[in-house]
């Protein structure tokens, strides 16, 4: 999960690293009020996740009261790739004499901690390579080359953190440090364990936010041929086959791992996406199997009794029970994930032209 | 990594609902299957062989009686134990772990890996569905029981995903080619064992005449793995999934800085083209794409 930038300087101010004075406002009235009771020139930025945001407009520096409230007069409500923008981080300006750059990621080569450190800092750094510092933090034991870096580091570990990015860390004309920019991403997977902010998720659509509220990762991508797999890597390999084939996938949608059990609400939102003309089911059962899968896809499908074409390729654990349950609502599975795809990709575009490649694919290879 | 029928086996959670259905094939299929942990079943039998409270004391009786040690300890453990369940095969003296685990917190699994490292195990996982060894022995969550999905023979499958696994293996057997093992590293973005370890595996691997590399967009286990490939004289296919998936979201400035061009579909495909693979579009030109490189 991404924090927002008002959400991670707030955990690395509590761990004592210095942050221009600041407050989180929604509205145009707050955002004046905050820039009157901070003085001076203050930085009102757009508190989104995504990334390019100074480059997109979403901080300006301006004087205080009267321009801050122009500004979050332009930028509350709007967009800023793609994100709607509802908060704003009010924050003295800050008299910069240098800027540096700090971060700490997953290395996924080494399987290891990975620190990045810069004399040059600023929005420009991916261009900077060579004036980076790459140091792997090894497995118990590792010497800081600074205070802030420690920190930095422990947090890290304490946090559970995937990324740790401070950019630009300023040094004030006053011989000051003070983290400007920070980035902080946490892994979903230590919830468990730790106090997360709660997660907004990145759905974009209200089918996404219904998904994710089952438990269930959904992506619309605005094809015709509704796609239903078990597992990410059968699903975007599912997805992958019906680009090649010609055809055009309506969504990403997968029910592997503990998810399985859930193939009739996941059924459900897939036939919800408008302009669905085809159904694609390839299941592919190892842990998740292929008879609790069907089931679940079968109720589905009898109760909402849509009328599209739907083609399956069943194989992997319980794929007998399978198989039987899709001939008793009489459906017979192809033999092949090549031919349910093909099956799929003709199914849909024959419902835009009559005359189209259906026949060719309906042997049931 | 290769498990065989004379490895001996430890299922830790094995009287859970999935602990339960899976050692039941495991057993059926060959696999030695020699104890199970629950602190909470200690003392009892499960499916025939007796569970113990921890790995360390599993391997404790095994050595009072003599009959051997854990070779292999798997995990039907949840995220927030994997790692103490981890660190306890590893006390045991298992040499393989495999953590079937999904969700396990990567600074958890960098801790697991460091331990491993140290004591001279080995994780395959976490996040992954197992191995399987056709005609043999399989450990985890695959159907490796049905002669329609795996069939003894001379390719070796590598895949970071279970259902991709299953679908390779399924087109390898209609086509009348069988598999001499099938590795499941798993899905998540740091693992005990990368493509680069699976590979040298089947690379020295006797019973392994060629190796279809099954990948995925996203990390580098394939652009790191293409310097083994370029060195081995054994036929290399591969499928990468994902050239219709958007690219996943960079993690600020460190991700593009660290991962550069790599981690798509595309620089995935250029590595391992052009370290000799022969890289198909869909998973059905896998047996065509294999027996042109055997010849």
């Amino acid at each position: 999960m991404k924090l927002t930038e008002y959400q991670a300087k707030k955990l690395l101010a509590a761990r004592g690293i210095p942050v221009p004075p600041g407050r989180l406002v929604t509205t145009v009235d707050d955002a004046r009020a905050a820039a009157a009771d901070l003085g001076g020139r203050v930085a009102v930025k757009a508190q989104v996740r995504s990334g390019g945001r100074g480059k997109a407009g979403g901080v300006v520096v301006v004087d205080a009261p009267e321009g801050a409230a122009a500004a979050a007069r332009r930028l509350l409500g709007s967009e800023l790739s793609g994100e709607p923008v509802s908060e704003l981080l009010v924050e003295q300006a800050v008299d910069i004499a240098s800027e540096s750059y700090l971060s700490v990621m997953i290395d996924p080569s080494a399987g290891r901690p990975l620190l990045l450190r810069s004399e040059q800092g600023g929005i420009e750094i991916e261009s900077m390579t060579e004036a980076i510092e790459r140091t792997i933090i090894p497995a118990g034991g590792f010497r800081a080359p600074d205070e802030l870096t420690a920190v930095v580091v422990d947090a890290f570990v304490e946090l559970d953190a995937l990324l740790m990015e401070i950019n630009p860390l300023a040094m004030t004309r006053s011989g000051r440090l003070v983290a400007l920019d920070a980035k902080i991403e946490l892994d979903d997977a230590a919830g468990f364990r730790q106090d997360h902010p709660a997660d907004p998720g990145d759905a974009t659509t209200e089918r996404e936010r219904k998904a994710a509220e089952l438990g269930l990762r959904l992506i619309e991508l605005g094809g015709d041929i509704a796609v239903l797999a078990n597992g990410a890597g059968l699903t975007m390999a599912t997805m992958d086959a019906i680009v090649a084939a010609g055809g055009a996938p309506a969504n990403f949608l997968e029910i592997g791992g503990d998810a399985y059990t859930k193939a009739t609400p996941a059924m459900e939102l897939v036939l919800s996406q408008p302009g669905v003309t085809s159904l694609l089911v390839n299941f592919c059962g190892a842990f998740a199997r292929c008879d609790v899968m069907t089931a679940g896809v079968v109720e589905a499908w009898t109760a909402l009794a849509p009328d599209i074409p739907i083609s399956f390729s069943i194989a992997g654990t319980g794929q007998d029970d399978a198989k039987e349950m899709v001939r008793a609502i009489g459906h017979e599975p192809h033999e092949t994930m090549e031919g349910a795809v093909l099956a799929a990709v003709a199914a849909a575009s024959g419902a835009a032209r009559r005359d189209g490649p259906a026949e060719w694919a309906s042997q049931g290879r | 990594m290769i498990v065989t029928g004379t490895h001996r086996v430890l299922v830790q959670g094995i009287t859970g609902k999935q602990g339960t259905f899976w050692t039941e094939r495991m057993q059926a299929y060959g696999t030695d299957i020699v104890g199970g942990v629950n602190p909470r079943k200690s003392g009892t039998d499960h499916l025939g062989v007796p569970v113990f409270s921890s790995a360390v004391e599993a391997a404790a009786h095994f050595a009072s009686t003599g009959e051997g040690g854990v070779d292999v300890s798997v995990l039907f453990v949840p995220p927030a134990g994997a790692r103490a369940a981890t660190e306890d095969a590893i006390a045991a003296g298992a040499a393989l772990v495999v953590v079937l685990t999904e969700f396990v917190p990567v600074h958890d699994t960098m801790a697991m890996v460091a331990a491993a490292t140290a004591a001279g195990s080995r994780i395959i996982g976490p996040n992954t569905a197992g191995v399987v060894t056709p005609g043999e022995a399989f450990v985890g969550f695959m159907p490796a029981f049905d002669d329609r999905i795996f069939t003894p023979g001379r390719v070796g499958i590598i895949s970071r995903s279970g259902s991709l696994g299953t679908l390779t293996a399924v087109e390898l057997t209609r086509a009348g080619i069988g598999q001499s093992a099938f590795l499941g590293i798993g899905g998540d973005p740091v693992s005990g064992t990368t493509t680069a370890d699976a590979f040298a595996a089947l690379d020295a691997h006797d019973g392994t005449d060629a190796i279809a590399i099954i990948g995925e967009i996203g990390g580098r286990k394939e652009e790191d793995a293409a310097a083994l490939v370029a060195r081995s004289t054994k036929p290399v296919v591969s499928f990468i999934a994902g050239a219709a998936s958007p690219p996943g979201k960079r993690m600020g400035h460190a991700g593009a800085i660290v991962e550069g061009a790599t981690g798509t579909h595309r620089s995935k495909r250029a590595a391992l083209t052009e370290a000799g693979a022969t890289v198909v579009d869909v998973p059905w030109q896998l047996p065509d794409a294999l027996a042109e490189q055997l010849g």
